[in-house]
This record gives structure tokens, sequence and C-alpha cells, in this order.
């Protein structure tokens, strides 16, 4: 009960860590799947259809459902925290945020259960995803699915976007800010220009299949094309949304194991925004096969290869940062460091796709695969990896096991090389992607091969980080406040786990590194801005748990509003919106209670903050 | 518009009540986020109607639907139904709820009225036309595009009136004035979209 009414920014991070573990465990076994499928030429382990579902849900499962929230995880247990606020800007919506999400993750992979998955590749391309060629409801609830938890994201979007302009501490300017708060504020800024786009883009598609719609059918006057540009428009600053996130944990994890600070701080700042705006013009790099003519390809080639620029900044000032420091190999490093080489190695088939001619020869074999895997496995998920391990003791009061944190990154490490390494190789010789098995001695056996068998050693890692969450739950809290001992920020000046009010006092930050600056003038923690005083707290809801239940009612409802059921009653209710009708009913009453009852929270107060 | 905390009261209430908390203050800053995506929401809907407006799949076209006087009475009672929210704000800044909730009714009711010419435009368009959502593409994306600022007008209407009955019985307090502020900066919003939707899709309609 305590978690389904919850505000608390550190009790909703630990919602998402669970909800996003859980998915990108579906997701997982989804790519288990497709590759035991493609083990060996001609199999049959799956079918065709099978296939296509398998392949649908594991990247929109992936990139919707089990990074993103995992993203979403740290910042809530971490930027209040590293901008010395007591919560975040609106408590409500960010419950309202989490739920919406997870309602619309579980809406989608209900399609398991309920007559197919969608079939028609994460991207949805239209008119493979109409009612022509896609007649189950799969595609209904990936756009559905979809919407609702895109909706949680852009609430979270515009409260940290919030959270960051008004809630720092004092003497906090924005360039004395950590750099993951950094690339969260410039995060939250692409989802909330990224986000309604695609929000258009799945309405649309859904008008077209359910209300027989013409956007994007050619026989209407449709045009499949405009679907590419509008999910694109989105699509690939969804990619930065998903990147930058990972940049700023590595620039949090490699000054504190490198003791020094983070070189070329401004520098890494500029870069951000130069990449986030660079991000939206560059879309159309994946629709250089759609025929857009040699003027825009070559516009959009050339963008698209400036990014190159910002990012390798970064680069190599991670790389200048590790340069003379004494280096602490800890798991936290260990991840953030594997990350600089394997993320560069997709930057660099990035570059590769970018020119428009050989795209023609790339476009859509594994050599695509292996790119984006390389920049989300590689990049991303090995950043959570280091910002997981880095933060777990702030977030749950214990140190993680750091042998079995070694075992995790060898094994993880390996086993990714293995899978997507020899894709690059296979994509070359022409094997294609999203097709569901290939005829054999056309030497893609081998590699093919080599490749499962390094799906099964991630799948291992994973399985032994699994391991080190239970042992490690088992055991008496033992993590200090400052448990690398060489912590820069403000999060590190506090207790681990965070007390409800996170600061008993609103620190005083005195320059970049706010914490490790006084920590070296030999002070023994921040100097407070304030005196201690009662402290204002939100109270406990379920309102964001009932009205994202609407929404889920009511989705349901749209969706099956054409199909005839057995029984005449159900037919009744799903073909005259009534189920729509009543889902709505019950997200608006939530909200007319949200705004009649107004919610003056609780106060802790000094007797209590002493006491402790 | 500067706002400090020493700006002269006005029978117990600051002079502008709506960023006199920090949560108003946070409150109106999102809400100006939240119409930075809507106007990513609403640019993606006038793309998608600009390359589809002539693929009218030998249904009616624009030329042949568009009656601009309708169109120009229903345009003039949402602009200054604008008009008349301003007035409901600065009837709040001046501490006079029993102006400031009349001039939100008036608000209210051109809106309403607005919201009866689309309906009954789109009628005609269904009935005399046959021109539905599965016309054309040019249909679909008229439908939609007008159709969710249209979606955008009721939403607002009710919200209007919602916060017309809290401030009836909870009156005009730093906790009400935000949300009133709030309402009025989302009609303006939808007034502003209106003014592109009159010119790109029926002005542009009428001549192009
Ligand atoms: C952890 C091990 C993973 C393995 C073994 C794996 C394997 C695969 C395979 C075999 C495909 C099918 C390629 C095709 O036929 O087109 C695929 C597609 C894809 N994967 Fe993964 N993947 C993994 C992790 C991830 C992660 C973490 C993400 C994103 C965060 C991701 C995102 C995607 C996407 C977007 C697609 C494209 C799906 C489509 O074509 O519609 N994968 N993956
Ligand atoms: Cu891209």
């Amino acid at each position: 009960m305590d978690w389904i009414t919850t505000v608390d920014h550190k009790k909703i991070a630990i919602l998402y860590l669970w909800a996003g573990g859980l998915f990108f465990g579906i997701g997982g076994i989804e790519a288990l799947l497709i590759r035991w499928q493609l083990i060996k030429p001609m199999n049959d382990f799956v079918d065709a259809q099978t296939f296509n579902e398998l392949i649908t849900m594991h990247g929109t499962t992936m990139i919707f459902l089990g990074v993103m929230p995992i993203i979403f995880a740290l910042m809530n247990a971490v930027i209040p925290l590293q901008i010395g606020a007591r919560d975040v800007a609106f408590p409500f919506l960010n419950a309202l945020g989490f739920w919406t999400f997870l309602f619309g993750g579980l809406l989608l992979n209900l399609s398991w259960m309920m007559g197919g998955a969608p079939d028609a590749g994460w991207t949805s391309y239209t008119p493979l995803s109409g009612t022509a060629y896609s007649g189950t409801h799969g595609v209904d609830f990936y756009t559905i699915g979809l919407q609702i938890a895109g909706l949680g994201t852009l609430i979270g979007g515009i409260n940290f976007l919030a959270t960051i302009i008004t809630m720092r501490a004092p003497g906090m300017s924005f360039m004395r800010m950590p750099m993951f708060a950094w690339t969260t504020f410039i995060t939250s800024a692409i989802i909330l220009f990224a986000f309604p786009a695609i929000t258009v883009g799945l309405v649309l598609l859904t008008f077209d299949r359910i209300l027989g719609a013409n956007f994007f059918v050619p026989g209407g006057g449709g045009s499949p094309v405009l679907w590419q540009h509008i999910f694109w428009i989105f699509g690939h600053p969804e990619v930065y949304i998903l990147i930058l996130p990972a940049f700023g944990i590595i620039s949090e994890v490699i000054p504190t194991f490198a003791r020094k600070r983070l070189f070329g701080y401004s520098s890494m700042v500029f870069a951000t925004i130069l990449i986030a705006f660079l991000g939206f013009m560059v879309w159309a790099h994946h629709m250089f096969t759609t025929g857009l003519g040699p003027v825009a390809n070559a516009l959009f080639a050339v963008s698209t290869m400036l990014i190159a620029v910002p990012t390798g900044i970064k680069i190599f000032n991670w790389l200048f940062t590790l340069w003379g420091g004494s280096v602490r190999f800890a798991t936290p490093n260990l991840f953030a460091s594997g990350f600089i080489p394997t993320f560069t190695m997709g930057g660099v088939t990035g570059v590769m796709l970018a020119s428009a001619p050989a795209d023609f020869q790339f476009h859509d074999t594994y050599f695509v695969v292996a790119h984006f895997h390389y920049v989300i496995v590689g990049g991303l998920v090995m950043g959570l990896f280091a910002g997981l391990h880095y933060w777990w003791p702030k977030m749950f009061g214990r140190m993680l096991s750091e042998t079995l944190g070694k075992w995790t990154f060898w094994t993880f490490i390996t086993g990714f090389h293995l899978t997507f390494f020899v894709q690059h190789f296979l994509g070359l010789m022409g094997m294609q992607r999203r097709v569901f098995t290939y005829l054999p001695n056309q030497h893609f056996d081998t590699l093919n091969l080599v490749s499962t068998i390094g799906a099964g050693l991630m799948g291992i890692g994973t399985l032994v980080f699994l391991t080190n969450i239970i042992v490690t739950s088992k055991k008496p809290p033992d993590a200090g406040d400052d448990p690398w001992e060489d912590g820069r920020t403000l999060e590190w000046s506090i207790p681990s786990p965070p007390p409800e009010y996170n600061f008993k006092q609103t620190p005083l930050v005195r320059g970049l590194d706010a914490f490790w600056k006084e920590k070296t003038a030999g002070n023994k923690g921040m100097a407070p801005a304030e005196p201690i005083g009662s402290i204002h707290m939100p109270s406990a809801t379920p309102l964001p748990f009932i009205m994202s239940v609407g929404i889920f009612i009511a989705g349901l409802g749209f969706m099956f509003s054409r199909d005839h059921f057995g029984s005449a009653l159900v037919s009744f209710l799903f073909n005259n919106y009534i189920v729509t009708g009543l889902g709505l009913l019950i997200t608006f009453g939530a909200m007319l209670m949200r705004s009649l009852y107004d919610d003056h929270g609780w106060h802790i107060e000094p007797g209590e903050l002493e006491g402790r | 518009m500067t706002t400090t905390h020493a700006e002269p009261m006005n029978g117990g209430l600051p002079h502008e009540p709506e960023k006199a908390t920090a949560e108003g203050r946070n409150k109106v800053l999102a809400f100006w986020l939240f119409l930075g995506g809507e106007a990513v929401l609403f640019g993606t809907l006038f793309a998608t109607f600009l390359a589809l407006r002539n693929q009218t799949n030998e249904g009616p076209a624009a030329n042949d639907l568009f009656h601009l006087p309708l169109v120009a009475a229903a345009t003039f009672l949402l602009l200054v139904s604008s008009l008349t929210s301003v007035f409901a704000i600065q009837a709040m800044h001046r501490n006079r709820p029993a102006l400031l909730r009349n001039w939100l009714l008036v608000t209210v009711v051109l809106g309403l009225g607005f919201l009866g010419l689309e309906i009954y435009e789109f009628s005609q368009y269904v009935g005399l036309e046959k021109f539905g959502m599965t016309t054309s593409a040019f249909s679909s994306a008229f439908y939609t595009l007008v159709g969710f600022h249209g979606a955008h007008v009721a939403f607002g209407i009710l919200w209007i009136s919602l916060l017309i009955g809290q401030l009836a019985y909870k009156g005009l307090t730093t906790v009400t004035a935000p949300k009133i502020y709030v309402s009025a900066m989302y009609w303006h919003f939808i007034d502003v979209v209106w003014v592109f939707i009159f010119t790109v899709v029926y002005l542009l309609g009428k001549v192009g």
C-alpha cells in the first residue's frame, strides 16, 4: 500500500528500477529467443510470425519499457540529492508519471496473451503496420500502450525541468551543477520537444487502424513516408534521450574514481547542448533509401557527421580525466572505462552509416543491428550498470559485492562483443535484418553461432548481477554517507539511504563538486544555508495510481471498440464506447478529487530531526 | 513583470497572487514548459495537414467545403474570449473576485458559442457533403487537426467552469490564483493555435 501511494522521489526511483528491471528481463528473454532461432540456418524453433512479434516486442520493450525507466530510476534517485533539494518540484506528478508508464507497459505486454503481439518492427513502418498487413490487435497494443507510457515520460520530463530550474540549493549556479544533473536537464528538454511528435504519430496510426482514417494509406491519398518523418523526428532525438544520461553517469563516475575533477567541465556542458540541438536536425538519415533525393541526403549526411565533433570532445575529456589520475577500478569505474571504447566503436559505425551512398549498402542488414547495439548496449546499458553499481549504496544503504560486480562486468562485456562484433561482418556479407531465417553455406553459419553464444554469456552476466542484488539485500546495511570515500557531489554528504527529507538543512554550495570542495578545505560537511526548521512534506495519495488505472481501462475500451464479442452485453459495452467512457470517468474523477481537496501536506518538526 | 514578496498587499492578497508561493511559481513555469510541448504537438499536426491537404481522393476539396462567414464568426467569438480572459486576470490582480468570476463566465459562454459553431460546421460537412473521417487523407487530416483544437477548447471550457465553482467555495487565495492564471495561459494558447488554423486551413484552403 505504501508503495502505491508514495510520492517520495527516492521510493519512486525504486519503483522505476523494479518495473524497468522486469521489462528489461522480458526484453532480454525475447532477445535470447531471437538469437536461439538464428543459431543455425533454416531453424524452425519459431515461425515467421512469432519471429516478427519477438523482434518488435524486443525492440519496443527494451527502449521504452526497459532502459528509459531505469534511466528515470537513477534520475529520481539522484537528481534532487545532487542539486541539494528536498524533493522534486511536483511529487504528485512524479508518481503519476511512474504509474502511467507502468500501466502503458502492462497494456503493451498483454498483447502476448490477447491474440497476438505487435509485429511491424519497433518502428511500426506503414503500410506494414496498417490493418492490411497487420490484422491482429497487435499494433493497437503498440499505439495505445506506448501512448499511455509516453504520457508518463512527458510528465517526468517536465517535472525534472522544473525541478532543476527552480529547486537548486543556494549557490548552485548552472555552471556549478554536476554533469548528471546537466544531462538530465538537457534530456528532459529533448523529451519535451520530441515526445509530442510521436504522440501525434501514434494518434494518427490509431485513427488509421481503428477509425478508418487515411493518413498513411496510399489508396486514400495518404503517405507512408509521412509516418517515417514523424517517427524519426521523434526517433532520432530519442537516441539522445537514451545516451545523454549515460554520458552524465560516466562524467560522475570517472572523476570520482580518478580522484580528479572532470576535465573540461564547461566544454562538456556545451557539447551536451550542441548534441541535443543537432539531434533534432538529422532525422532523415534513417530515410536515405526512401528516395528523398541526393540534395536532402547530402544535407542530412553532413549534419549527422557534425555530431561526431561534440561527441569526440566528450570522449577526449573523459580520457584526459583518467590521464594522470590515481585511478581505482572499482566496479562502477570498470563499466565506465569499458564504456569509452565500446561507445566509440558504435560512434565510428554511426559515421559510416551517415554516409548516404554507403548506407544504401548497409541499410537493413546486420551491420545496422551491430551499430545500434554498440551504442545502446555498449554505451547506454554499460552506463546504466556503472550508475547502478555507483549509486546502489546511496539508494539502498548497502554496498554491492565487488567480486560479483567484477564477474558481471567481465562476462557481460565479453558476451557483448562476441554477440555484436561479428554482426558487423554478417551485415557486410549481406545478412538481412528482421528475417526469421537464412540459407546454409552463405558464410553466415559460424558467425551466427558465435553471436548466439555471446548472447548467452550476456544473459549469464545479467544473472550474476541479479545474484549480487539478492546477496546484498540479505546483508545488514553497511554503507556510510560517502562509501566510495571520494564522492564529489552533494548526494554523498548525507546518510545512505537518505532520510525522507534528504537534507536536514539545505546546503550552501560554494563551488563545482561542492562536497569535494568542502572536504579538501578540511570541513566535515556542507555548510548549511538555513537554520534547522520545520520541513514541509507532501502527503501520500492513491490518486496517481487510480488515474492510471482509468487510462488503462479507457485504452483497452477504445482498442476493442470495433470488435464483436461472444456476449451481446460485452459487445454493447465496447461498441458504444461505454468502457472507454468509464475509464475516462475514473481518471477525470480522480483529477477532480485532486483539484478540490487541497493537499497541504505535513511537517517534520525540528524536534523529530534531532531525535535521530 | 518583476515579482517579489514585498509588493503591496491588496486586502490580504498579494498583488500577483499566482506567483506568491513557490508552488504557484513552479506551476506557472511548468505550464510554460507544457505549452512548449503542446506547440510541438500542434506543429506536427499542422505539418501533417500541409502534407495531405491536396490529397482529396476524389472527395470534396477545401474550396468546395469551407464557408468563410461561419468560420469568421467562430474566430470572432474565440478572439473576444481571449480578451475577456485578460480582463479576468486583471480583475484577479485587483482582488475583485466577483468581477473575476463574471469575466470567466463570459469567457466560458463565448467558448461554448465557438464550440457550437464548430459542431454545426462538422455536422454540415458530414451530412451534406458526405465528408467524413474516412473520405480522404485530406479529410482525416482536417478533422484531426481542427478536432484536436476543438477538444482543447472543450477541455478548457470544462476546466474554467470547474475553477469558477472552486472560486465560489474557496474564494480567491494563493492556492486558487495560480490555477486561474494557468488556465488563462492555456486559453490564450488555444486562441493562438486557432489563428494558425484559420490561416493555414481555411484561408489557404479558399485561395490555394
Ligand atoms: C542484451 C542482449 C541483446 C541481444 C542479444 C539482442 C539481440 C537482438 C536481435 C537478434 C535483434 C534482431 C535484429 C533483427 O532481426 O532486426 C535485435 C533487435 C533490436 N534490439 Fe536488441 N538485443 C539485446 C539488447 C538490446 C537492448 C538493451 C536494446 C535497447 C535498449 C535493444 C534494442 C533493439 C532494437 C531497437 C532492435 C530492433 C528491433 C526491430 O528491428 O524492430 N536490444 N536485438
Ligand atoms: Cu538517427
